[in-house]
């Protein structure tokens, strides 16, 4: 599988890892599964930490994007930790990083939530 | 890398399915021959991500993963540059009149992305319709003199 996502709470938040290559076919489909299972559930506080992602095209940042507007829309908030420089540069590129609440470090990120 | 392998002229050409896995298979093959070209690890990074986009579109928008489709790839390098050619068999797009995807009323829509960040990683892109149909992107990338 190219993408893996793990889903663990750390208090009332709700913390996906993943790892691997965000990409058109089975990684961002996994991602946005994962997503909208979530937001059928009720979370509220989502922090997506991509520390491990090697590679997102844009399909990826697609579904970012999509996984952003559905949390938001539900209410609750979407948030992302550990981008690579890579992926960095990418939402730089598209203007998205300014949207997202990026955090380079989990606890932080966590406090962050309201 | 010997400075012979660098300057060396190379070309692949193949004729893909149109699946996913051509998309992987097209990337790949386009590492190979960049790498032996001597880009850097950004410019590897750059031009595989257009590559990868372009292919994305001739086998999902193009060619609707039609079995019955080919997608036409092809890469080369001389001393000057690297150029990557691909088309498919679809019926075309309106190339010219694409919307922005920095214009806010298109921040947040799911696709619409590609085109875009090919142009943004790659030093010439050229798109046309092909006679009697198809799109063709050709991707080029220079060398840098070291």
């Amino acid at each position: 599988m190219s993408v893996k996502l793990n889903t663990r709470q750390v208090g009332d938040v709700s913390v996906v890892d993943v790892a691997g290559r965000i990409t058109l076919g089975e990684g961002s489909s996994a991602l946005r599964d994962t997503l909208r299972d979530m937001v059928t559930k009720n979370h509220k506080k989502i922090l997506l930490n991509l520390g491990e992602v090697s590679y997102i095209d844009s399909s990826g940042i697609g579904e970012l994007v999509s996984g952003f507007t559905s949390v938001t829309n539900s209410g609750g908030q979407l948030k992302l930790l550990g981008l690579s420089k890579r992926v960095k540069d990418l939402l730089q590129i598209t203007k998205l990083y300014t949207v997202f609440d990026v955090h380079e470090e989990e606890a932080s990120a966590i406090r962050s939530f309201a | 890398m010997s400075n012979q392998s660098r300057h060396e002229a190379e070309t692949v050409e193949r004729s893909l399915d149109s699946t996913l896995e051509s998309v992987d298979y097209a990337e790949e093959i386009t590492m190979g021959v960049a790498q032996r070209a001597g880009f850097d690890e950004d410019d590897l990074t750059k031009i595989g991500m257009a590559v990868r986009e372009s292919m994305v579109n001739a086998v999902v928008h193009g060619n609707r993963y039609n079995a019955n489709k080919k997608v036409r790839f092809s890469v080369s390098k001389n001393e000057e540059r690297l150029t990557v050619r691909i088309s498919d068999e679809g019926e075309g797009f309106d190339y010219e009149h694409l919307p922005d995807p920095l214009a806010p009323e298109n921040l947040f829509r799911s696709s619409g992305r590609g085109i875009f960040l090919i142009r943004s990683f790659m030093d010439e892109v050229r798109i046309r319709r092909l006679d009697p149909g198809g799109t063709e992107i050709v991707l080029v990338k220079h060398m840098v003199s070291k």
